[in-house]
């Protein structure tokens, strides 16, 4: 992003409204995407996050298409389709032939949704595709940091304030239907936060990336950590720092912010596994 | 448009860019649909998603380096196919530490994939391309690439295809008999990273579930006779590809939203017909067959 000669320093990217924005709501979509995806792991919900990615591209689209904002579009479908999933009991794993034939549907749909509305406005390119697959961190409008932001926090408090009967019900859900912890209403609840944190990573790095905020960070924190609250903090904060590095990587070296933050994830989880390797037994 | 077949069918077929997506299209839908029966008769449609996403940076790569993007989705795939049989294992969504591992792989390839394109420039279709496949794009090199490795493809199944049947529905006895079960299943995952970089040439990475799971899925459906289900899977897929590409033509609409809703139709269609046959013998299965499928 950097299109003048020599190199700026740290003030001057902060002063950069973009720059601001962009630290500012990637901060905030990281620690609740960080938070909820630690759960998302534990509760090996790995490839609902995914499913759910997929009906964001699609829903954006359609609310596109329909006149909407795109916002709602997210927001709308991934509740929506959380919700469904809840209540038929169906959980997205990508080894079941039926959901996968399912998503990929939704996914074909999502493409005719993209060309309808692309050729339906002379002169638009479908960059608005690309900025829904892969995100747009850099990019985002003032009602995108507004919202990102807040429900980003609103996220993050729900899940602290759930997280010690959710854990219980993730880890040992028969005892903790006998002990009378409503069950179904927390994974209701859960699945309503996950469809909420996806909608808001796919402005930060796309439908296709969530992994690298949803899934591998957790995924790196529980190689550190067996321990549930250590690894709930470890989780949020290395998801946060994955965006900030991925921000700064991407601004003083022009490419994609969304690959520096996927291959920044990756790093670290590479990492994380090889430390596994070295020490196996120790703190586990 | 008209309802006179004939016409039509000419009409389809006057542009060279359609009589090569059309060539193109039938030895993938050849390939996919041997391969796809195998795929779901071996609980590995994770695999195939896996292998096209990998895919996707190779194509991206390939088009930055000045190669035919199948090499690319080749040299991707193979790889791929050899680091899963290098684990050893099926790969298994259920899971936890492997899913973790593979989505934390697939957000990198992805995110790689997207770098390549910026590096070279390219505009917003042609990431569309790779991802959700297109009529437009097929050179007649990648109809001679495709002819060779769809050739290779079914040529290897035919070779070990009896002995993979049987590997997989009895892998113990199949091993007492002497048959290399290990060796097999790196053979078969080969075979399908060729199956899965032809394939992303027409309905892209993201929807490869569409041609090469969705026809053997209804096909294990229909029949559990091996021969017969092989059969039906290359039949659906071989209809499934004709017929989205010439709806995509006649209507310049994408044709991976045909071929995707092709397969989702087919696949409802016939889970609800033996739903209601089920239903109807008495058998009240209905709640627990629909999202267990078949693992």
């Amino acid at each position: 992003m950097v299109r003048s000669g020599g190199v700026m320093s740290i003030g001057q990217m902060l002063a950069l409204d973009f720059m601001r924005n962009a630290f500012l709501t990637g901060g905030c979509i990281a620690l609740a995407a960080g938070l909820v995806g630690y759960f998302v792991v534990l509760r090996n919900e790995v490839f609902t996050s995914d499913a759910l990615g997929h009906v964001a591209f699609t829903g954006s689209l359609g609310g596109l298409l329909a006149g909407l904002n795109l916002l709602a579009g997210v927001f709308g479908s991934c509740i929506a389709v959380a919700l469904a999933i809840g209540t038929f009991g169906g959980r997205g794993r990508g080894r079941d032939v039926a959901i996968g034939t399912i998503f990929a549907w939704v996914l074909g749909l999502g493409v005719l949704f993209l060309s309808l509305y692309t050729s339906a406005r002379s002169g638009a390119t479908g960059s608005v595709g690309i900025s829904v697959l892969f995100g747009s961190i850099l990019g985002l409008q003032p009602i995108q940091v507004i919202v990102g932001s807040i429900s980003g926090v609103a996220i993050c408090a729900v899940t602290l304030l759930v997280a010690r009967p959710l854990l219980f019900v993730s880890i040992d859900p028969d005892v903790a239907l006998a002990r009378g912890v409503p069950t179904r209403a927390f994974t209701a609840l859960f699945l309503f936060l996950v469809a909420v944190t996806v909608a808001e990573s796919v402005q930060a790095v796309g439908a296709l990336l969530i992994f690298a905020l949803m899934v591998t960070p957790a995924a790196v924190a529980q190689n550190i950590s067996a321990r549930p609250w250590l690894g709930m903090a470890l989780s949020a904060l290395i998801a946060l720092a994955v965006v900030w590095i991925g921000l700064v990587l991407s601004f003083y070296i022009s490419y994609p912010a969304s690959f520096f933050i996927t291959a920044v994830a990756f790093a670290a989880y590479l990492v994380s596994q090889l430390g596994r390797q070295i020490r196996p037994a120790a703190s586990r | 448009m008209s309802w006179d077949l004939l016409a039509d069918v000419q009409l389809l077929l006057q542009y060279h860019f359609m009589q090569n997506a059309l060539v193109a299209g039938t030895l993938v839908a050849l390939l996919a649909g041997a391969a796809g029966y195998f795929v779901v008769l071996r609980g590995q449609s994770f695999a195939a998603h896996m292998l096209s996403q990998v895919g996707f940076p190779g194509a991206a790569g390939a088009v930055l380096v000045h190669v035919a993007p199948v090499f690319g989705l080749i040299a991707f795939c193979v790889a791929a196919a050899l680091g899963i049989g290098w684990v050893g294992r099926n790969l298994d969504a259920g899971h936890r530490a492997e899913s973790a591992a593979v989505g934390s792989i697939l957000a990198f390839s992805l995110g790689l994939g997207l770098l390549f394109f910026r590096l070279y420039a390219g505009s917003a279709a042609g990431i569309y391309t790779f991802l959700f496949g297109t009529i437009l794009g097929i050179a007649d090199r990648d109809v001679q690439l495709t002819l060779v490795v769809a050739l290779l493809g079914l040529g290897a199944l035919a070779i070990f295809g009896r002995q993979l049947i049987f590997a997989t529905v009895d892998p113990d006895v199949a091993e007492a008999r002497g048959v290399h079960v290990r060796l097999l299943s790196i053979a078969f995952l080969i075979v399908l990273a060729l199956a899965v970089a032809i394939t992303v040439q027409i309905v892209g990475t993201l929807l490869i579930f569409a041609l090469l799971v969705a026809p053997g899925a209804s096909a294990l459906q229909l029949t559990a006779r091996p021969a017969r289900a092989l059969a039906v899977s290359v039949v659906l897929s071989l209809a499934f590809t004709w017929l989205g590409l010439a709806l995509a033509y006649f209507s310049d609409l994408p044709v991976g939203f045909f071929i995707t809703s092709l397969a989702f139709a087919v696949y409802v269609a016939i889970r609800a017909v033996k739903g209601a046959l089920a239903f109807r013998n008495g058998s009240l299965q209905l709640r627990g067959t629909w999202f267990a499928a078949e693992a």
